[in-house]
């Protein structure tokens, strides 16, 4: 009797579960107008995003899967040998310059794509991957901590190797986050090598703790755990906008930044709604909405620079060498962690 | 056991046809099993093996990875803080829990329903609200910290505050220790519930003292059961990263350099090879504790009687104290975290709102994750119980094809040796690809269909919890005696009759809890699923990361108490369900 039940469990762990979810490669195979969406971008910004595209594109279904930017990368090129996703949209240029290097996008040039500024696409023609915004560094400072601690508000890099953060100061770790890596690549170039390794170690006197996310040290900083984050500028501002006493600080010396972009997936069939969604994404409907969460869009818009924003974003942006370092990622991180990762916590 | 006293002449000619039909069952069931084993846990490390010995590009540079990582500084800290980490944790999280199964089991203290569902508490608490709660109390604007926002300092003139330093060692040991006190509970509870009372009795009547009794029956009596919880807290604190990722500061662990690699980094190779050093820790263990349980026999014979708590008040007083204050650590994490899904603005604007239970303005699937999440949760309960109690059943009360056996064992044991972040990419390399090319032949993936689908959710989450629950099942069904087995057998009862008749009706209890333990750990899981949810199955685990990431923590914290919401109402209603069933089932066990 009990073989029975057994087999029947057995049974509805194959069935019933596939019955749930019919068919794993619906985004494959459909003729239907059926795209996957890989994206990093923000949830509240892809609701309002997508409802745009359902009333402009009804005919194509889009499924989203959102996560992280490590996350997003991971799982698109762990999938390499039999991808899942049509369409990578909003992600790490870095990331996807190490997915174009294993040879997983297909170059495409979306229609409109002359409007994009050139510093935000893929040298290559057709492009492999197009940008449509960006994101820098911010630090977020808790206004309320730095009151009752009778603390300076820090304005620039050099600020924060001052004697009087220590221990004050959260900082995404560069070997698990993009943000952390953004911030110290932007300081190695900013400063040169030396400099810039002298600097770090300064700095890594004042930090309380490296974190594994970029936005964490910021929502450290919100809830009063840390005073300084070396965050990103979206996430400071929209804490501020939440209520949290923190104040968007953009460095003096300029800030670290990355682009976000789309590409499209090379695999077996390759759907015309993944075109159709590609050249959606640079449009300038969608553009409009970009503008009114990022300071920096890869097309120029009319909607101004939203509040808490520097009012010149394009100066705040210090020179980035991209391929350069994506090539020297892999050092700096070495590098970066034998001096600071793995020593026991700072007191 | 003692079935293998039997004379071999008792079988007849015609008896002898109908064991071997019956052994013909017996072998199918449990290559079936073995099926499922080694589709779920071994042949996917194969791929994750086969990567840890290539280079990026996929050649084969054999173990120059391994070279690569040793020789790297970081490794020598990591390695000792992963062992000092599980140690310290082991240590704490069984004595604590050991104390508390044996107090609730033995003594006659009130209100012994309420400590124990407060004790299997934070299994519903999804690892990331336990980390928010931790650094609500603990972190430096944490209540505790700040002496209840400088309450006292204002009315009484006291500074109460208390600076835990948690980030760092600190605060992952105290996850740690939340974390793997109900899983230690859940495996000493089920060893404690069953004693014979006859033992006591005869210690009684021996005239031992209290402590001498303890120490000559209880203890014995629990050696399996303790045995089995060290080995389950060492490696799952040893292989979780969740704690330590968010209140870990800057004391690395193994889990967390894997979570580096290929996270942070998308450095397969190295991620591949670091879930591989990870794993040998975790072997070493599961042999120490195959050699430490060679000679366990079965605790519960057919002659026992069960034991029932006499009042001894001094005692049940102490197991009293103990038990609330335990209870008491346990429900202030909780209650911070439901605390903190209601507070405006934390630690600013302390004002309660039920804004962020509103979840239309945020990410993550809202309540179509939810039910999501309930399905699969539902699925691995089902699937999993049967699977896993069976096969518990198979490997113990068996005693044809020993080596096989073994594997089956083996491979049960093992798989909580894997971090589910290592589950998630290994299925991803072993499900995904169309093609499998193995030493050059080409051939399809039979499974591959199975990648994107809710099974493949429901499989890892088996997988990943695996082996606490088969352990349960395992120290539930070595307390039966053997000898009730052989007198059916002799009475050309077949196994499966024995097994439902009196077997699985004995064994409800661990049954029921195995139900509960999947149901839950499949509603708060992450690391495995985060790699492998498909667009169309978002699930609310993976909500609570994508919410705290968005930095909407509140709202996060609102999620994870509607997940426990949902776990304590199918808990609730499970006891309700049962509750006749159970008293008929486990009468024997009444005076």
């Amino acid at each position: 009797m009990k073989q029975w039940t057994t087999a029947i469990f057995a049974l509805l762990l194959l069935a019933g579960c596939s019955a749930v979810q019919p068919s794993g490669e619906t985004g494959t195979a459909a003729p239907s107008g059926e795209i996957t969406v890989y994206t990093a971008l923000e949830d509240d910004q892809i609701s309002s995003y997508l409802a745009l595209f359902n009333e402009q594109h009804p005919e194509i279904t889009v499924n989203i899967v959102r996560d992280s930017t490590g996350i997003i990368t991971a799982r698109l090129l762990a999938e390499k040998e039999n991808p899942q996703a049509d369409v990578v949209w909003g992600l790490a240029a870095t990331s996807l310059l190490v997915a174009e290097q294993q040879e997983m996008l297909e170059a495409y040039a979306p229609a409109g794509l002359e409007r994009v500024r050139a510093e935000f696409r893929d040298s290559d023609t057709p492009p492999h991957w197009v940008g449509i915004d960006t994101w820098f560094s911010a630090f977020c400072v808790n206004t309320v901590e730095v009151e009752k601690s009778g603390l300076t508000m820090p304005t620039s890099w050099a600020d924060l190797v001052k004697p009087e953060y220590k221990g004050l100061i959260a900082m995404p770790n560069p070997a698990s986050s993009g943000t952390g890596f953004l911030s110290v690549s932007a300081i190695l170039q900013m400063m040169g090598e030396e400099a810039g390794w002298a600097y770090l170690d300064q700095l890594h006197e004042n930090i309380a703790v490296y974190t594994h996310s970029g936005s964490k040290p910021c929502r450290m900083a919100g809830a009063g755990e840390v005073a300084i984050g070396i965050s990103f500028d979206y996430r400071a501002v929209k804490q501020k906008e939440a209520g949290e006493p923190i104040e968007p600080v953009f460095p003096a010396e300029g800030s670290g930044w990355e682009i976000e972009a789309n590409a499209l997936v090379r695999k077996s069939e390759i759907v015309p709604a993944a075109k159709v969604f590609l050249d959606w994404a640079i449009g300038d409907d969608i553009m409009q909405l970009y503008a009114g969460s990022y300071p920096i869009t890869s097309v120029a818009t009319e909607i101004p620079i939203p509040d808490g924003y520097p009012a010149d974003p394009l100066a705040q942006l210090v020179e980035n060498d991209f391929v350069r370092m994506a090539g020297e990622r892999e050092q700096i991180l070495a590098q970066w962690t034998e001096r600071y990762d793995g020593k026991s916590e700072p007191r | 056991m003692s079935q293998r006293t039997l004379p071999p002449g008792r079988a007849e000619p015609g008896r002898l046809a109908k064991i071997t039909s019956e052994e013909w069952l017996r072998r199918s069931l449990l290559l079936l099993l073995l099926g499922v084993l080694l589709v779920g846990i071994l042949l996917p490390l194969v791929p994750l093996g086969m990567r840890s010995l290539s280079d990026p590009q996929g050649n084969f540079v054999g173990l120059d990875n391994y070279v690569r990582y040793f020789s790297s500084p970081g490794l020598t800290s990591s390695l000792f803080n992963s062992l000092t980490i599980a140690g310290k944790t082991t240590l704490l999280a069984v004595g604590l829990a050991f104390v508390y199964a044996w107090a609730l089991a033995r003594t006659c203290m009130p209100g012994k329903h309420f400590f124990r569902a407060v004790a299997l508490l934070p299994l519903v608490v999804p690892p990331l609200a336990l980390a928010i709660g931790l650094v609500y109390l603990f972190g430096r604007k944490g209540l505790v910290t700040t002496g209840f926002f400088g309450f006292f300092e204002q009315n009484f003139g006291i500074a109460l505050g208390f600076d835990l330093n948690l980030y760092g060692q600190n605060g992952i040991l105290l996850g740690e220790l939340i974390y793997c006190f109900p899983q230690a509970f859940l495996i000493l509870a089920v060893a404690a519930s069953l004693a014979d009372a006859r033992l006591y009795e005869a210690s009684q009547v021996l005239n031992a003292s209290p402590l001498r009794t303890f120490w000559s029956v209880t203890l014995p009596e629990m050696r399996y059961g303790l045995i089995s919880a060290v080995f389950v807290c060492f490696t799952l604190a040893f292989t979780d990263f969740g704690i330590p990722k968010v209140v870990g500061g800057n004391y690395n662990v193994l889990a967390t350099d894997i979570y580096k690699q290929v996270i942070g980094q998308q450095n397969f190779v190295m991620g591949a090879t670091v879930s591989i050093v990870l794993l040998i820790p975790t072997v070493l263990a599961f042999v120490a504790d195959r050699i430490a349980q060679r000679h366990q026999n079965a605790v519960l014979t057919a002659r026992a009687t069960p034991l029932h708590p006499r009042p001894t008040p001094l005692l049940d007083r102490f197991a009293l104290v103990y038990c609330s204050l335990v209870a008491a650590a346990i429900l202030a994490v909780t209650g911070t975290v439901i605390y903190a899904s209601l507070v405006d603005v934390w630690p600013y604007r302390l004002e309660l709102t039920l804004r962020h239970y509103d979840f239309s303005k945020v990410g993550g699937g809202g309540w179509e994750a939810y039910t999501n999440s309930l399905w699969m949760a539902f699925y691995t309960a089902g699937v999993g119980t049967a699977i896993i109690f069976a096969g518990a059943y198979l490997i113990e009360k068996n005693r044809t094809w020993g080596p096989l056996r073994q594997t089956a064992y083996f491979l049960s044991m093992i798989s909580v040796a894997l971090p589910g972040l290592v589950i998630g990419l290994a299925y991803i390399f072993f499900f995904n690809p169309t093609h499998w090319t193995l030493l050059g032949v080409e051939m399809p993936n039979p499974f591959a269909g199975l990648y994107g689908t809710m099974a493949i959710l429901v499989l890892s989450n088996i997988v990943h919890f695996y082996t606490v629950s088969f352990m349960a099942a395992t120290t539930a069904l070595k307390q039966i005696d053997g000898e009730l087995e052989a007198v059916s057998a002799s009475l050309g009862v077949p196994f499966y009759r024995t097994f439902w008749r009196i077997t699985l009706p004995l064994s409800l209890p661990a049954v029921a809890e195995i139900a509960l333990y999947l149901f839950v750990n499949a509603m708060v899981t992450v690391s495995a699923v985060i790699l492998l949810y498909s667009p169309q199955i978002k699930l609310a685990s993976v909500a609570i990361v994508n919410l705290d990431d968005a930095g909407d923590t509140a709202a996060a914290a609102a999620m994870s108490v509607l997940v426990i919401a949902a776990c304590l109402t199918v808990r609730i209603l499970y006891f309700w369900i049962t509750r006749p069933l159970h008293r008929r089932t486990q009468a024997w066990r009444l005076p």
